[in-house]
């Protein structure tokens, strides 16, 4: 993975005196509580219901032993022994004392970690697919290039008091598994008839409340280009993106109101002027590559077949192995999900105990890296066959091996009304009590690929307009009630869910989510998926179900 | 008041001249529309001349004025709006802009590392006590990841 070199340290470095200094000023009364905002959220710093949030940058999602270790001491010591995963890969830790953050920040320095642009209306962390150097379907590792567009928009000095919030996801396989049709922009690496590798650029999608599929600005960008044609964009947005409006300040509503014909060529017309200015190099290229060689596999992985003897012996693994691993571009390896979805846990937390086994597991058996996914799980990306039944009997034991990756318990939730002050409605207790109502794995397994997603309002942290089920929290006269839609995708066929009927009240949705279920497992052909089959039927033979009895 | 410029404390030597006011003697700035609408006028004045920006006025027009200009004023309506980052940058880079810019109104003192690297070489904050707190923050960073005007 990337190793920061004197330049990124200092930087991290400088970054936490600034925090540091500006924090002080704020409790001396120097700058005001409205600039204090600003200037906390580009450090990651909420504040929220109970207390404040801070948000960790994971850059497109990889973390070394060395950093989850850190982690783990930074819940221990500065919070409440446990943290959060996000669905930007992040890491959010929900009770640090405003005071105490610059130290948390240094923490995280000396460990090449960093909170910078990981809230605020300015360039945020960029996501990549989790299976990035390791997946079968890869066209080319994307994670050089999201370096090369972290450090680009790190602190960026032209960019950082835009419209509204700004993000970016690359992807460089076949199948899109880092929703970059939902992005303001969304790079796919692709190849020219000449073999070369180049960009394929979306602009203008995004979710929350108007949720958009991007569209395709760039057919193909050649590589060298890559950042002179970002910073396009991004100077057409920051001096013409709506500032009057934050619910209409994203990009894609500038795109939908400038038209995509017309934006392009806005886009294009600066590009000309400024790409022979800024080109990325051969050797550029080559350097932050050489940070993501692949590990030392080992050649004969393949031929030691013990587990082929478990997996027949023992059914629980069986079961977890299906669910919980990924093929591998590699003979003989696998990637690992653990799953951060145990019935009785809220989506994507994790205690200290945890955070510090799973850096344990990745230095045996995963040459110490560990990925974040953005459904709010880990990866451990490089296993050897013959090490998965001893790591999923360490991983059982640590209540991370739950076998529902991909299933309709591995649910995207957002912190809701628990935690947070945006949120109308509670969210984890929501996930709770769907959980309990489907506790027969055989049935969720049976029941395949499903995708619940849950927000507790507007804002959709959790992609709830994305999920094959969304779940949306609202506030009607102070009650919590919720919305339901159906047909959401953020692979490659996106497409998003659309509204089954009025919003049932919060008794009501677990109800709703087995009725759902039950239509899906009573019409469904063959072994049609649950998507395949509302795209087939449409929402009315479940509307009907669901609103039976009102 | 005093302003900031070239990473030095300094008097203020410039005056702004309402838009419906006569033009005394001196180095003075006018509106963006006022430039435009009395350009021939201006010129004839005995002084240095320069412009303030707001955050809505496009620089492309006054591009092919800008020899005519010695100092271009950045008027922040809000530290959030983030437009004159971009306008600065366009002045420098683009239109290869020599002159004073300088940032006025509302723009936080935290900003201005970013602002002295996308051109801006002045601030005249709203409050005398940002001064300091202005000349200490420009070196709130030694290194950088984008070429920026002042290093490109």
């Amino acid at each position: 993975m990337y190793q920061y070199n004197l330049v990124d340290q200092t930087l991290v470095d400088e970054r936490v005196a600034q925090f540091r200094r500006q924090t002080k000023q704020f409790l001396k009364g120097e700058i005001s509580e409205d600039q204090f905002r600003a200037l906390r959220l580009r450090n990651g710093l909420y504040i929220q219901t109970h207390a404040p949030m801070l948000r960790i940058a994971v850059p497109y999602g990889l973390l070394s032993s060395q950093q989850l270790r850190k982690i783990a001491h930074i819940g221990r010591t500065y919070d409440r022994d446990y943290c959060h995963l996000t669905t930007r890969q992040n890491i959010q830790f929900n009770w640090p004392k405003l005071e105490q953050v610059p130290d948390i920040l240094a923490e995280l320095a000396s460990v090449q970690m960093h909170a910078i642009q990981t809230s605020g209306n300015c360039m945020r962390n960029t996501t990549s697919d989790h299976l990035a150097g390791v997946a079968v379907d890869e066209i080319e590792d994307p994670r050089p290039y999201c370096e090369i567009i972290r450090q680009w928009t790190t602190l960026h000095p032209e960019f950082d008091y835009l419209p509204r919030k700004f993000k970016i996801a690359v992807s460089g396989a076949l199948h899109d598994r880092a929703a970059t049709q939902f992005h303001d922009i969304g790079v796919h690496l692709v190849k020219n008839a000449a073999g070369e590798t180049g960009f394929k650029i979306l602009v203008g999608g995004g979710l929350g409340r108007t949720p958009i599929i991007g569209q395709v600005i760039k057919p193909y960008l050649e590589r060298q280009h890559l950042l002179s044609y970002l910073e396009a964009i991004l100077r057409i947005y920051n001096l013409f993106g709506r500032r009057d409006n934050k619910y209409k300040a994203r990009i894609k509503i500038l795109v939908k109101e400038t038209g995509l014909e017309e934006f392009s060529r806005q886009v294009e017309e600066e590009w000309l002027l400024i790409r022979d200015t800024m080109l990325l190099s051969d050797e550029r290229i080559n350097a932050i590559k050489g940070h993501f060689q692949a590990p030392a596999y080992q050649a004969d992985a393949a031929e030691e077949t013990s587990f082929n003897q478990h997996l027949q012996n023992d059914t629980a693994f069986a079961t977890w192995y299906k669910h919980n691993t990924a093929a591998h571009k590699v003979a003989g390896y696998r990637a690992v999900f653990v799953s951060l979805k145990a019935p009785d846990v809220p989506p994507g937390d994790m205690t200290g105990l945890q955070v510090d086994a799973v850096a344990d597991l990745a230095d045996q058996y995963s040459f110490g890296e560990i990925r974040s996914t953005h459904r709010q799980n880990l990866i451990f990306a490089d296993v050897k066959q013959a090490d998965l039944y001893p790591l999923w009997q360490q991983l059982t034991a640590l209540a991370l091996a739950t076998p529902n990756i991909g299933t309709v318990t591995d649910i995207i939730c957002c912190p809701g009304l628990d935690f947070c002050s945006l949120a109308n409605a509670g969210s984890i207790g929501i996930t709770k009590e769907i959980n309990e109502a489907l506790d027969d794995m055989d049935y969720i397994h049976d029941l395949g690929d499903i995708k619940i997603n849950i927000s507790g309002c507007m804002n959709g942290c959790a992609h709830q307009s994305v999920g094959h089920i969304g779940i949306l929290g609202v506030d009607k006269k102070g009650a919590e009630w919720y919305q339901l839609t159906l047909g959401g995708s953020s692979e490659n066929e996106a497409a998003i869910g659309e509204r089954l009927g009025p919003a049932v009240a919060k008794d009501e949705v677990t109800n709703a989510i087995t009725t759902i279920l039950d239509v899906y497992v009573k019409q469904r052909m063959d072994d049609e998926s649950f998507l395949d089959m509302v795209k087939r039927v449409g929402i009315d033979p479940f509307k009907e179900q669901v609103y039976a009895n009102h | 008041m005093q302003i900031i410029k070239d990473n030095q404390l300094c008097d203020n030597a410039w005056q702004f001249i309402a838009d419906d006011a006569d033009l005394p003697a001196g180095d003075i700035s006018v509106s963006f529309n006022k430039w435009q609408q009395a350009e021939t006028q201006l010129l004839n004045h005995e002084g240095k001349l320069g412009v303030r920006i707001g955050s809505a006025d496009a620089i492309a027009s006054i591009a092919s004025d800008l020899d005519k200009i010695a100092l271009v004023e950045l008027d922040f309506p809000d530290f959030a709006d983030g437009r004159l980052f971009s306008s600065a940058w366009l002045l420098r880079s683009r239109y290869g802009y020599q002159g004073e810019i300088r940032a006025i109104g509302h723009f936080m003192p935290d900003q201005v590392f970013y602002l002295s690297r996308v051109g801006v070489n002045a601030f005249a904050p709203a409050k005398a006590d940002y001064l300091p707190m202005i000349l200490a923050n420009l070196a709130d960073f030694t290194v950088q990841y984008q070429a920026s005007v002042n290093n490109a």
